[in-house]
């Protein structure tokens, strides 16, 4: 397994579908169901109650042998990314699963983390907040981007 | 008080808590001045651009630049060359792994903004922060009484943040590229050093901060690999592919739950 699995968390909410996944470190990233309105994406969720401990598909949940569990396939979408197409694993209607079947290929290249940086650094999935600060650090934004800045908005508040 | 004024191609936003005259802030933004016409590659006339056309000996440069230039083979050494300001010059040999071109612009501002608070403190300031165009130094305390709140900017969505971290005298330094598809090329290599979207290095000076994040942006992926033999320095990178790498004491700045 990869050590660093794309995080399409963002993405797939913003396609409308429903996301949980596995990182490397064994920490489920999930996301709500979703609508056009979805809200940022949030790292650290709690995995679905009852999803099994492992994405093998040999480990069977413990509560249920009847369970129905079944996987879709998503439509080959074209975003800005490039090709993004995703299977669904469900255990009853409940998503246990999702696996990237395409990726973008410089996406898929750009997740790989050497072995030797990968333990000695902390992983964690990228978040969206809006939170209150003073002040914001960011790549160099020129003159006329800096008119759409969020440093922008700050400073027309400050300036008194 | 607050002043903002566009700097370098860039806006500078000064936040000075304590009363002062307004004249400080005159004094600060004409040293702005100054190292802009000492080191702007975009004039013909600035020592810098004299001196690397031969132009300009070396014993006649401004101290500053002398500084300058001392303070960037420092960081030359201290990133294993992946921090080169003459890789925009023509060189005859190419240099060792992960050499890649860098706009030494950041260096420069890096060092004017630590050397503007310098100033300021002199003044008898002790609460504030400067901002240029995304580097930021702080000093002392925000109105709350504790120290500066800072977002590090969402590489794709403008007005929201991925971290906060809280500094009181420090520096937070982000180099990036927030267009996907817009890459940087290693004219070593003719490769584009890619998957990387941001890095944010939080420290005590922003010139070395500012080299540090430069230096990593432009190794890509690669730039993690350095940056786990650094336990000293203080880093969060954003990849291509939304993943965010911390170095293990970046937690200690950080004020959002994560």
């Amino acid at each position: 397994m990869r050590r660093a699995v794309p995080t399409l968390v963002a993405t797939l909410a913003g396609l409308g579908l429903l996301a949980g996944f596995r990182t490397s470190t064994g920490q489920a990233v999930a996301a709500g169901p979703t609508s056009a309105t979805v809200p940022p994406p949030t790292a650290g969720a709690t995995p679905p109650a009852g999803a099994p401990p492992s994405e093998s598909s040999s480990t069977a949940p413990s509560t249920t042998a009847a369970g129905a569990r079944r996987t879709v396939d998503g439509s080959d979408i074209t975003n800005r990314y490039g090709d993004v197409q995703v299977r669904v694993t469900l255990q009853d209607s409940k998503i246990i699963d999702v696996q990237a079947l395409a990726l973008p290929n410089d996406r898929e290249r750009s997740a790989e983390i050497s072995d030797y940086a990968g333990p000695r650094l902390r992983q964690e999935a990228l978040r969206a907040q809006s939170a209150n600060i003073d002040l914001l650090s960011g790549a160099t934004y020129t003159s006329e981007s800096y008119q759409q800045s969020l440093q922008s908005a700050l400073d027309k508040a400050g300036v008194r | 008080m607050r002043r903002v004024e566009l700097v370098w191609g860039s806006a500078i936003s000064i936040e000075l808590r304590d009363p002062a005259d307004v004249s400080v802030l005159d004094e600060v933004f004409e040293w702005f001045d100054l190292v802009d016409r000492l080191f702007s590659t975009w004039r013909e006339d600035s020592e810098i651009t004299r001196f690397a056309n031969g132009q300009l000996e070396f014993d006649a440069l401004d101290d500053n630049v002398v500084t300058v230039l001392e303070l960037a083979e420092i960081l030359r050494i201290d990133t294993n060359g992946a921090f080169d300001i003459r890789a925009t010059a023509a060189l005859p040999e190419p240099h060792g792994p992960g050499w890649c071109a860098i706009d030494p612009s950041g260096l420069v501002k890096g060092w004017a903004v630590e050397r503007a608070a310098a100033m300021l403190e002199r003044f008898g300031a002790v609460d504030f922060w400067i901002d240029a165009g995304g580097d930021v130094v702080t000093r002392g305390t925000a109105p709350t009484g504790k120290s500066w709140r800072i977002g590090i900017q969402h590489p794709w969505q403008r007005d929201v943040v991925a971290a906060i971290v809280s500094v009181g005298n420090g520096a937070v330094a982000t180099s990036g590229r927030y267009e996907r598809g817009e890459h940087v090329i290693c004219p070593r290599t003719g490769e584009p050093s890619r998957g990387l979207a941001s890095v944010t290095v939080v420290g005590d000076d922003l010139a070395r901060a500012d080299a540090y994040a430069t230096a990593v942006m432009a190794l890509g992926v690669d730039g993690l690999d350095w940056l786990a033999n650094r336990d000293d320095i203080d880093a969060m990178v954003i990849t291509d592919d939304e993943v965010v790498w911390t170095t293990p004491h970046f937690a200690r700045w950080r004020v959002d739950s994560h």
